[in-house]
């Protein structure tokens, strides 16, 4: 019996695609995982002309940049799709998105003409997190306390146990605002990209283990409803550069 | 308010959860609809958790078919896990559909389907979770009516206090006729209430409500007689046959979930009903005869549920795949048309014979090769007539070396263990088949690169079948079988190295019996069973049988009565009221023919038998061949745009 021998001929990349896609409402419940399958449906539903890997079981060429924590929203993930014919990406985004279901959304696709890995780009997320069960004022003087501090470490439950997790030193900056009185304070955060990465739950830890700060809400912080709004490249200024902008603004060889 | 959505509140527990993303519904194929835009409301469920829920063909079905009417909505509910359970108890959130997270409670109809008896502490936990009175007799014109479906319906008599009706057989008509009589009733202004209603449904003569027949039993503890306590309701309720499967070519869009669920692919039902007369089986006996979907209906229905829903897999399923008259072209037809697209076809092969290989040649052409499993059952000659699985020792070897000399690696060989007359030599033949199998195979091939794996689940007898008279062995009397063929197959240490070993051990399955043939008497089990925290019997990490038998005791139930105990063939049997089609006197005949080792033939191919379903259900067999082809597939070029 001769060993079995892979088929050959998948067809080959002939145009990358970077795309910005959403995670909204109940659906930030869904895991990465779980998108991972979605989106790999998708692509069969709109029938997009996805490259496949060679091998025994081949797999559609599709990288994901960033994948936003299972619970968090967001309106700014990434991702990138090998093809294997060149679409026009405004339809190819429109297919896709209706191919999802609402509350996973593609809100835009990009024709790749730059070198360089979109994930590279992305060195810092901004958040907005509603904090439940706070007051403004005690929101804002645990926020203070934070800042004030070099590294602030807080204890994280892994699938390999407990580890601790310094949740300052990611923070470029955070400002609470809402007005007082009102049922969940909101805070603004700038997250460097770090490994392991510092989400928003880690920042809430740290203003407990700072300045005591609770939440009154059933579940306590682990309630809270953080959304990623913004990803990209942090300039020395403390802003984030959409990492499509290149590709947007340079015309695509093949596109 | 009736019908709002419990979603705000859900919102706040589930960061607290293991997989969020099963509560939160927003699957592909779901349908919403406004609350009081319809008359008639649907709560189905799956009474297990949402990753075995999901799939289930029965489910999908019924909420398609019923989200097509303008008068009814159907919404989907699943067994939750004990961590949300135990933060809906604390913040009082009730038992919630997926779809538009609504309270069961507040339904018309909670329709539950069982596929397994294990799944009724699942139930019970749902109504008390839905805030639902757990006796039927407590319920007022606020609840829903509690309906049971699935095979486990054959016989709902442990669970008959809990539910209001039952219904026997296809799903299809049944819901859609039930939902014309809620409809009617309720614009009459529900004349009666909720007596008025069960009786209306009673005298359809297929909707079964318990409480309209009382049950009499002897001194000795055996049923005396089963009799309607009105005289309005039928003596005996029939089971529902859809009829022309190619009218009902459902699920259409199939439910596509978010989360990883057990079953990832496009399942198409391609024929119903088997009449290859197993006698252990009782889904082969419930639903005869056998219909067949045609080919072309078969090839449009794998064409739009893969657009739909963009899977990946085909599962083409039935009892018996293989004897679908029109498999062959079937499967060469689906692999030439899905040649070179990444999708992959697959049959579940238990069919022991050359023919089961050549057809999953053609479904392997991808490149994707699944496993092959063959389901010889017994491992001895006797043990195979005795449960009428015709296979030659010859033939099971023939075809698993044929396997091998095709390159398939790995088979997977089912048995069962516990079977009736079954000795420890029968079982004992299962590890020289499966020493003989990888002997030959490493000969045919001239490598020692072949495996099999012997998968053993345990015999448990159930209702309607020629084997409910039949005695369950001791769980004691399987582990130690099974003990003993673990070390005949390692005796042997060069082909033990090739041979797998997968079983259950015997205790669950007594449990499943008791169940299977349990009386209303076991009813207080399974509520005494649900009220000491049993949830997910199915779930061996949390089925505990020490659960069951303590609970047994503390309700004076001698669980070995209704399990290991042989019944007489003048014995009234607890589901003696339920018509299956199933001729008594046929049922008592083949186990007869059982005990003598006499095989019974298939009725598709050799004359009637007089079994009694197709006379008294007035059905036919329905099978081709139809002479059709598979339609040619139209390439779609360019994206789609789904709308």
């Amino acid at each position: 019996m001769s060993k079995r021998q892979p088929p050959g001929g998948q067809a080959p990349v002939v145009q990358r695609v970077r795309i910005r896609y959403a995670k909204r409402g109940p659906l930030r419940f869904t895991s990465h995982r779980d998108f991972a399958r979605a989106i790999e449906r998708a692509i069969h539903r709109a029938n997009v002309p996805i490259a496949y890997s060679q091998g025994f079981t081949p797999h559609p060429k599709i990288s994901f940049c960033s994948a936003a924590p299972t619970g968090v929203a967001s309106e700014a993930e990434y991702l990138e799709l090998g093809l294997r014919e060149a679409v026009e990406p405004e339809q190819l985004r429109t297919a896709l998105d209706s191919a999802l279901s609402p509350g996973l959304d593609i809100l835009e696709a990009v024709v790749s003409s730059t070198p360089g890995s979109l994930a590279d780009r992305i060195t810092a997320a901004r958040w907005r997190v509603e904090v439940p069960g706070v007051t403004l004022s005690s929101l804002s003087s645990a926020v203070d306390a934070f800042m004030a501090q070099e590294e602030v470490l807080v204890e994280r439950l892994t699938k390999q146990g407990r580890r601790n997790v310094d949740a300052r030193g990611a923070v470029v900056n955070m400002a609470p605002y809402g007005s007082e009185g009102a049922p969940c304070a909101i805070l603004d955060l700038v997250v460097r990209q770090v490994t392991p990465s510092v989400r928003p739950d880690d920042v809430l830890s740290g203003l407990s283990v700072v300045a005591g700060l609770e939440s009154s809400a059933p579940g306590g912080f682990l309630s809270c409803r953080a959304t990623r709004l913004v990803q990209g490249t942090l300039t020395p200024q403390g802003e984030i550069v959409d990492p499509l902008e290149l590709d947007r603004a340079t015309p695509a060889v093949n596109g | 308010m009736r019908g709002e959505s419990l979603f705000p509140q859900l919102e706040q527990l589930l960061p607290q959860v293991s997989k969020p993303i099963q509560y939160v519904g927003g699957e592909l194929g779901v349908t919403v609809k406004p609350w009081d835009s319809v008359p008639v409301h649907w709560a189905l469920m799956y009474p297990d958790a949402y990753e075995v829920g999901l799939p289930n063909q029965g489910v999908q079905i019924l909420y398609e078919v019923l989200n097509e009417r303008a008068d009814a909505l159907a919404e989907r509910t699943y067994a939750v896990w004990p961590d949300l359970e135990k933060l809906m108890r604390t913040y009082q959130v009730p038992q919630f559909t997926v779809d538009s997270h609504r309270s069961v409670g507040h339904f018309d109809l909670f329709g539950v389907s069982f596929s397994t008896e294990l799944g009724y502490t699942n139930l019970l936990n749902a109504l008390d979770l839905a805030f639902i009175p757990l006796l039927s007799k407590d319920r007022t014109d606020e609840h829903p009516i509690v309906i049971a479906g699935g095979h486990a319906a054959f016989n709902p008599e442990p669970i008959a206090d809990f539910i209001d009706a039952a219904v026997l057989g296809d799903g299809e008509e049944a819901v859609l006729e039930i939902t014309d009589i809620v409809a009617a009733w309720k614009a009459e202004g529900s004349p009666g209430g909720r007596d008025e209603l069960l009786l209306r449904l009673a005298k359809t003569e297929s909707v079964y409500v318990p409480r309209f027949y009382d049950v009499d039993y002897l001194p000795d503890g055996r049923i005396q007689r089963v009799i309607p306590n009105r005289a309005d309701v039928p003596f005996r309720v029939h089971k529902r046959t859809t009829m022309d499967l190619d009218a009902w070519p459902y699920p259409k869009k199939p439910l596509v979930p978010l989360a990883e669920t057990v079953h990832e692919r496009f399942a198409v039902e391609i024929f119903r009903g088997c009449t290859r007369g197993c006698r252990f089986c009782q889904a082969g006996m419930i639903t005869r005869p056998v219909r067949e979907r045609s080919i072309s209906t078969v090839g449009q229905m794998v064409k739009e549920g893969l657009e739909f829903s963009g899977f990946h897999e085909v599962g083409l399923l039935s009892l018996s795949s293989a004897d679908h008259s029109e498999i062959g072209d079937m499967c060469k037809g689906l692999a030439d048309q899905y040649a070179g697209t990444n999708v992959s076809l697959s049959l579940p092969s238990t069919r022991v014979d050359a023919f089961n290989i050549d057809l999953a040649q053609e479904l392997s052409r991808n490149g994707r090769r699944s496993g092959l499993t063959f389901a010889p059952e017994g491992g001895s000659e006797r043990i195979r007539r005795v449960i009428n699985k015709m296979v030659s020792e010859e033939d099971l070897i023939r075809t698993v070396v044929t396997a091998y000399t095709n390159g398939w690696r790995q088979v997977k060989l089912y048995f069962m263990c516990g079977l009736p007359t079954e000795t420890d030599e029968d079982v004992l033949q299962i590890a020289r088949l499966a020493q003989e199998v990888i002997k030959n195979g490493r000969a045919a091939t001239g490598s020692r690169d072949v495996r099999c794996t012997v998968s053993i689940g345990g015999f448990v007898p159930k209702p309607h079948t020629p084997f409910q008279w039949a005695p369950m062995e001791h769980p004691e009397v399987i582990d130690n079988r099974l003990k003993q063929l673990k070390q005949a197959i390692n005796s042997d240490r060069s082909l033990g190295k090739s041979i797998g070993m997968r079983y259950h051990d015997g205790e669950p399955s007594l449990i499943e019996g008791l169940l299977a043939r349990g009386d209303r008497r076991v009813g207080a089990v399974i509520r005494e069973v649900w009220e000491q925290g049993g949830r997910f019997d199915g779930w061996s990490e949390h089925f505990s049988y020490q659960r069951w038998i303590d609970a047994c005791a503390a309700v004076g139930i001698d669980v070995w009565w209704y399990t290991t105990r042989e019944r007489k063939q003048e014995e009234v049997l607890p589901w003696d009221h339920l018509d299956s089609g199933l001729d008594k006197d046929w049922l008592w005949q083949d186990w007869q023919d059982a005990l003598t080792e006499f095989e019974q033939d298939d009725c598709r191919w050799t004359p009637c038998f007089d079994c009694g379903v197709c006379p008294s259900m007035d059905t036919s067999i329905q099978i081709g061949p139809t002479g059709h082809k598979l339609l040619p597939l139209t390439p779609v070029n360019g994206l789609r745009v789904t709308t």
